[in-house]
Formats: C-alpha cells, sequence, structure tokens
C-alpha cells in the first residue's frame, strides 16, 4: 500500500536534485528550469498531503504555486534575453556586474 | 496496481529529472524535463486530483517549458560541437521512458474509463474547485491577477530594446 510518506519521499529526492542543478550547472536557463522543478516537488508533497488530511486546501494551493511559477518564467526569461542581448552569452559566472 | 504503478512512475520521474540534469544540450534537457512533468501528472491523478493533473500538462509542459525551448532556439544555445554518434541511440532513453508514461496512461485507461475509482471525497471535480477559488480564496485570486499583471509589465519593460542605447 502507498502512503503519504512514499510521496513525500519522492518529492524530497526531487527537490534535492532540483537543488543539486541550481548549485552546479552554470547556464542560466537550466537554473531555472531546476528552480520549475523544486517547484513542482513541492505541488507534489501538497498534492500528497491534501489526499492524506482529506482537505482540499492543498490543491488550492498548487493553483497559487503554477501562477508564480509562470510569472518567474516570464520576467526570467525576459531578464536571460536582456542579459544575453548584452553579454552574448547566459553564463551565470559571467553576471557579475553588481559584484561588490 | 496502484502500488505498481507508482513506482514505475517515480522511476520514470527520477531518471527523467536526473537525465535532465547531467545533459549538456538544453534542447534534450527541456525535453526530459516534460517527461518527468508528464509522469508527475499521472501521479496526481492517481492522488484524486485530475484538475491538478490536467494543468501540469497544461500548463507547464504545454506553456512554460514550451516558453523555455523558444528563448533556448531562439538564442541559439544548443552547443555546436555535438560529439559524432549513431542518432538514434541518444535517444534511446527517452522513447524508452515515454513509451512507459504512455503506457501508464493507458492503463489507468483502461481499467476505469469513467473514473469511478476515485470515489473518496477529495477526489477534486471541476465544480467544487472552482466554488472554492472563487469563494473562500477570492482575494488571493485577486492577489494573484495583479502579480500576474505586474510581470508581464516587468517583462514587458526588460524586453523591449530602448531607443538610442542597445542593439537593434
Amino acid at each position: 500500500m502507498i502512503g503519504v510518506y512514499h510521496y513525500m519521499t519522492v518529492a524530497a529526492i526531487l527537490f534535492a536534485m532540483g537543488t543539486y542543478g541550481v548549485l552546479t550547472r552554470r547556464n542560466a536557463i537550466v537554473i531555472f528550469m531546476c528552480i520549475e522543478l523544486m517547484l513542482n516537488s513541492v505541488n507534489l508533497t501538497f498534492i500528497a498531503l491534501s489526499r492524506h488530511l482529506h482537505s482540499m486546501d492543498g490543491q488550492i494551493f498548487v493553483f497559487f504555486v503554477m501562477t508564480v511559477a509562470a510569472a518567474e518564467a516570464a520576467v526570467g526569461l525576459a531578464l536571460m534575453i536582456t542579459f544575453f542581448r548584452n553579454r552574448e552569452s547566459i553564463d551565470v559566472d559571467q553576471i557579475n556586474m553588481l559584484k561588490w | 496496481m496502484a502500488s505498481i504503478m507508482f513506482y514505475l512512475l517515480s522511476l520514470i520521474l527520477l531518471t527523467a529529472t536526473l537525465l535532465c540534469i547531467f545533459q549538456r544540450n538544453p534542447v534534450h534537457a527541456v525535453l526530459y524535463l516534460v517527461l518527468g512533468f508528464f509522469s508527475l501528472a499521472i501521479m496526481f491523478y492517481l492522488l484524486g486530483a485530475p484538475l491538478v493533473a490536467a494543468w501540469e500538462v497544461i500548463v507547464y509542459a504545454g506553456a512554460i517549458m514550451v516558453l523555455f525551448l523558444f528563448i533556448i532556439m531562439m538564442l541559439g544555445l544548443a552547443p555546436q560541437d555535438r560529439p559524432e554518434g549513431p542518432g538514434w541511440q541518444r535517444w534511446l532513453p527517452f522513447v524508452i521512458l515515454m513509451a512507459a508514461v504512455l503506457a501508464c496512461t493507458l492503463v489507468i485507461i483502461a481499467l476505469d474509463p469513467a473514473a469511478t475509482a476515485q470515489g473518496e471525497p477529495y477526489s477534486l471535480g471541476p465544480q467544487d474547485f472552482g466554488e472554492a477559488l472563487f469563494g473562500k480564496y477570492a482575494l488571493a485570486v485577486q492577489v494573484v491577477s495583479f502579480q500576474l499583471l505586474f510581470a508581464a509589465v516587468g517583462a514587458y519593460n526588460l524586453g523591449r530594446i530602448q531607443r538610442g542605447k542597445g542593439k537593434p
């Protein structure tokens, strides 16, 4: 029988993979994709707990998480395009103009 | 049956995620991430959230990931010095995993065509969802719509080319 802990374990592994990708990759778009992955692992946790607690609030919150993800993707990709226009690359090692 | 499907789907999900993280070519990474989102959507369906499963496919795999793909292809980020090799072998894991996802979907449909097995009260239909969203959570929907508006204005502001400076 599959319980809530199985789903939360998968979500935790997924979140850890997303964190690893954010920390190790240098392509900014791949880093954005890893952030989307982390948001989705949180969605999985919400849905699993929503079923476990017999409550619809988790599913409603997933709606808001998806909205935030869409807004973040729009602004983030606009930032990528602007940066690429200036530097001809989206390597995060080159984003150092604000470094103190 | 559900437990077999859970293990199969989580295996596909984690494998696709690993392949996505370690891909050098960002286009392939996007495709593997879309595959992972498909298996995640079936998992949501198994958890009694068919509406969220549909959004996962429509919004994430259909809209956001295609936007990523569009930006990657517009900026020309795919590595030019790809290693030569037989073409179909690099697509083999993708094809196998995608076939497994489609098989899971077909099995679900074949076992229960009318989706009656999810008889528990937390299997949320669109009507209950809409009533809760625009009744109890109406203020939150307003806030989120403002957030989307601000994001659209911000993206427009960042993306336009200023007159005088900036390349055409």
